[in-house]
C-alpha cells in the first residue's frame, strides 16, 4: 500500500524534502520510528503528532491507499 | 463563514476589527502577537512561518467554536500569518465579541492560548549571527 507522507518545520529539513511516496508498514508508530531513524528526526514519538488526509489521530488509526500522512512536531505558531 | 484563516498577506487590522461589529456586543477584546528582536538571549532578525494549511484551518475552527460554547460569547475570530515577516508584524490576530468584558478577556487568553498549543504552525527563527532554527517547543 503506497501513502504519501508530509513533512513540516524541522521535519522538512532534516529529509530535504516536503513529501515522499512510501510503502505504508504495519502502523503508523513504526512508519515514524523508521523515518526518525532514517532522517535522524529529534523527537520521540511521545512529543509528536500524526494527522492522516488532514485530521489528527491517534497511533492506532489505520490508513488507506493513497492516503497522506504527516507527522506533527511540537508547534509554535502564535 | 470561515473564522479561522491563514494569511501569506499582511493581516489587515482595523477590516477586522470592523468587520466584528455587533449592536449586542458590548466589550471588544483583540490579542496581537508581535514578531519581537529577541528569542532566549538572542537577537532575531526575521521570521518565517510555515503551516500545514488544511489542519490548522480545522484545528483554528474547533478552538473559535469551543470558545463561542464555554464562554458564551458573540463571536470569534483569528487570522494567523505565514510567510517571511520582519521585526514588528503582527504574526497573529485574536478578536473576541461579547455582550460584557469578562467572557470577552477570558475567551481571548483561551482562544491564543490554544492556538500556539494545538494549530499546526512553526516559527522559524533567523538570527543576526547569520544562524536559523525551527522552533519545536516540548513542555
Amino acid at each position: 500500500m503506497t501513502i504519501t507522507v508530509l513533512y513540516f518545520a524541522s521535519f522538512q529539513e532534516a529529509a530535504g524534502m516536503d513529501s515522499e511516496k512510501l510503502e505504508m508498514p504495519t502502523s503508523l508508530s513504526v512508519l515514524y520510528e523508521s523515518l526518525k531513524q532514517k532522517y535522524q528526526f529529534k523527537f520521540q514519538l511521545a512529543h509528536i503528532r500524526v494527522a492522516v488526509d488532514g485530521v489528527f489521530v491517534d497511533w492506532q488509526h489505520k490508513v488507506n491507499e493513497g492516503s497522506e500522512v504527516a507527522f506533527i512536531p511540537p508547534v509554535s505558531g502564535g | 463563514m470561515k473564522k479561522f484563516s491563514i494569511s501569506e498577506q499582511a493581516i489587515d487590522l482595523e477590516a477586522l476589527k470592523q468587520s466584528m461589529r455587533h449592536d449586542q456586543a458590548g466589550a471588544f477584546i483583540c490579542f496581537e502577537g508581535w514578531v519581537r528582536n529577541h528569542h532566549e538571549g538572542r537577537k532575531v532578525q526575521a521570521l518565517g512561518y510555515q503551516a500545514y494549511a488544511a489542519l490548522a484551518e480545522t484545528e483554528g475552527e474547533k478552538i473559535l467554536a469551543e470558545a463561542c460554547e464555554k464562554f458564551g460569547i458573540l463571536d470569534a475570530l483569528c487570522v494567523h500569518r505565514i510567510g517571511d515577516l520582519a521585526i514588528g508584524d503582527c504574526a497573529v490576530w485574536v478578536g473576541v465579541t461579547a455582550a460584557h468584558r469578562d467572557a470577552a478577556f477570558s475567551a481571548c487568553r483561551f482562544v491564543i492560548d490554544e492556538v500556539k498549543l494545538r494549530v499546526p504552525i512553526w516559527k522559524k527563527e533567523r538570527y543576526q549571527d547569520g544562524s536559523s532554527d525551527w522552533l519545536h517547543p516540548t513542555a
